[in-house]
């Protein structure tokens, strides 16, 4: 360990400068913005809490797009997780072949939020699609994907469950780092693989889910590109998430300051979030702190 | 696998009852996993494969039958995707793609590297804040910062020019990078580094020569995910890229949705096939950074 306060300094400087410039000022310019009028051709004029009235009484829009929003954030997050989990778990069994699966799984996350990935979405759920034409092999009636404001989020929620394979990669890792003596004791002691799982796997990869669900969270809040290139919020605004909204008022219509607050409600709703999952965290997220130092 | 035929080889006929029904059971339960794993790895892998396909395809046949194979293959979609409607060919987009990949890469291998030495092997007052801002960072949202971020490059003369995409990078603005590379530097012993000290080297020498060949595995999986994350990157390009022959793939990409008449699916469909080519073939050659990366990145620490 180096004590030379200076010199440490000296190699986070890139970091602090770049911490400053583009997240801290921002940050509180951002909340500063949120209550003014500012539209790029004339000065920004402060009106306090007007937009946020206006947000919560008037904007028909935004409460369409925060309900869609949420509803969206609470299918993705625990689809994507369960069947990253699942997927995990049977990937752990000693197989053959297994790094062909892992890696088979892993390509769709690796396109991630490509807009090749959205554009070849679009075409696999049109409504002469590929999904539609399997359904049709197997007799069953062609879904209307994009068309019915009910299916159009599935489909989003569907294209981000298919990119499960980051969160899968950290919920194997943590799987093969669980103490293999454990289970061995388990099983001798008469415990089937249900209860393994549930009594010995799950509380050991607490951390690990607590991990995987801040984060999986934080991006679902912020989807973007699927919508945006897929259905374009539609039919009839029903994947019209926040960010496309933030998007279409401060860049089409310039209204920053409007924008600025629809970005502070959606980095409110994201921080209570957070803080509720840090503070149950405590009552199920298990620490293996002391048995190895 | 081979442990079960070597038992198998060793003592046949000493199996009784009870192994040989767990050994039933056991090959039932592979004969399952192997049965989820294949259909999972199908529903994984066919749409692309299935894109592969159809860009080959005629566009009177991308929506007539599920299948792979094309019935009469054509180049068609590649010939005229690659002309798009603009003045410039997909080349041109490709090569600004990579102009903007380049310097944000290496800015980011760069300092990020810097950044997570000096919060792994040193100590000054107020580390304990920054890393924990650290850490904020990696939660906040970028939506909250990306309108006064648009102002701030405005005013600067930066917008239509690729400085916002690499400015921010260079100056360790990506988070996780740095959270990875302090997590692998925390596994490395430091025997080496204090070696160097004691033979006179200085830290700038320790970091270059000792500890950068150490973490060299984790600045490749850096580089790589930054790679990938530029590559499919859409909206900072849309938000700061106006002027189309700046426009990176995935700006030209949405162009040509936007642009090409009905019917002409299969020259989008190609120009996606080309599109995410780069980062297909940069996974397969470097997939083992990839996944631990992630795993470094994921694990608590």
């Amino acid at each position: 360990m180096n004590n030379n306060r200076f010199l440490g300094l000296a190699y986070l400087s890139p970091f602090i400068i770049g911490l400053l410039v583009f997240t801290a000022i921002p940050f509180v310019a951002s909340f500063y913005l949120s209550f003014t009028k500012y539209s790029l051709m004339s000065p920004s004029k402060w009106v306090g809490l007007e937009n946020y009235i206006d947000l919560f009484t008037n904007d028909r829009t935004f409460r369409k797009s925060l309900s869609v929003t949420l509803i969206y954030v609470f299918i993705t997050v625990p689809l994507k997780l369960a069947f990253a989990l699942f997927i995990a778990v049977i990937l752990n069994y000693r197989l053959k072949m297994i790094n062909f699966f892992r890696t088979a799984y892993y390509v769709p996350s690796i396109l991630g939020g490509s807009i090749a990935i959205a554009v070849l979405w679009r075409y696999i759920f049109a409504h002469e699609g590929l999904v539609n034409m399997v359904l049709s092999a197997v007799g069953m009636e062609p879904v209307n994907w994009f068309g019915d404001p009910t299916n159009a989020l599935f489909t989003i929620t569907l294209l981000r469950c298919w990119q499960f394979g980051s969160a899968m990669v950290i919920f194997l890792a943590a799987l093969q780092s669980v103490d293999k003596s454990l289970y061995e004791a388990a099983r001798i002691d008469g415990a089937g693989p249900w209860h393994i799982f549930r009594y010995i796997t799950l509380p050991l990869i607490t951390p690990v889910i607590f991990f995987n669900l801040i984060m999986q969270t934080v991006q679902a809040f912020q989807e973007f590109n699927g919508p945006y290139i897929i259905t374009q919020g539609g039919p009839l605004k029903s994947t019209y998430l926040l960010p496309l909204y933030i998007y279409e008022k401060a860049f089409k219509s310039f209204d920053m300051g409007y924008a600025s607050a629809i970005a502070w409600v959606l980095f409110v709703i994201i921080m209570i979030l957070t803080l509720i999952a840090f503070w149950s965290s405590k009552k199920w997220v298990y620490y293996a702190g002391d048995k190895r130092s | 696998m081979v442990a079960t035929t070597e038992m198998n080889a060793a003592a046949p006929r000493e199996l009784d009852d009870f192994q040989l029904r767990q050994q039933r059971q056991q090959k039932f339960n592979a004969v399952i996993r192997y049965t989820v794993l294949t259909l999972v790895g199908l529903i994984m892998l066919y749409p692309l494969v299935w894109l592969v396909g159809a860009s080959f395809k005629t566009n009177s046949e991308i929506f007539a039958s599920p299948g792979f194979w094309p019935s009469k293959p054509t180049l068609d979609g590649y010939i005229k995707g690659w002309e798009t409607s603009t003045p410039y060919t997909f080349g041109r987009f490709f090569w600004n793609t990579f102009l903007i990949i380049l310097p944000k890469t290496i800015g980011t291998a760069i300092s990020c590297t810097a950044v997570a030495y000096g919060f792994a092997r040193f100590d000054f007052p107020g580390k304990k804040i920054l890393f924990a801002t650290l850490i904020a960072t990696l939660l906040l949202p970028n939506v909250v910062t990306r309108i006064p971020q648009y102002l701030l490059f405005r005013d600067i003369g930066w917008l239509d020019s690729f400085l916002p995409l690499w400015v921010p990078s260079a100056l360790a603005g990506d988070a996780f990078f740095v959270f990875m590379l302090v997590q692998f530097l925390r596994a490395i012993p430091r025997d080496m580094e204090e070696a160097a000290r004691v033979d006179g080297a200085n830290t700038f020498q320790t970091l270059i020569f000792i500890v950068v060949p150490l973490l060299k595995p984790a600045i490749i999986s850096v580089c790589l995910f930054q790679f990938m994350w530029t590559m499919n990157d859409f909206l900072g390009p849309l938000i700061y890229i106006s002027s189309v022959d700046k426009y990176p793939i995935s700006l030209a990409l949405k162009l040509s949705i936007d642009t090409t008449e009905a019917f002409e699916w299969n020259r989008i469909l190609a120009m996606s096939v080309l599109a995410i080519t780069p980062a297909l073939v940069v996974f397969f050659l470097a997939q083992k950074y990839f996944i631990e990366g992630i795993s470094a990145g994921g694990v608590k620490g």
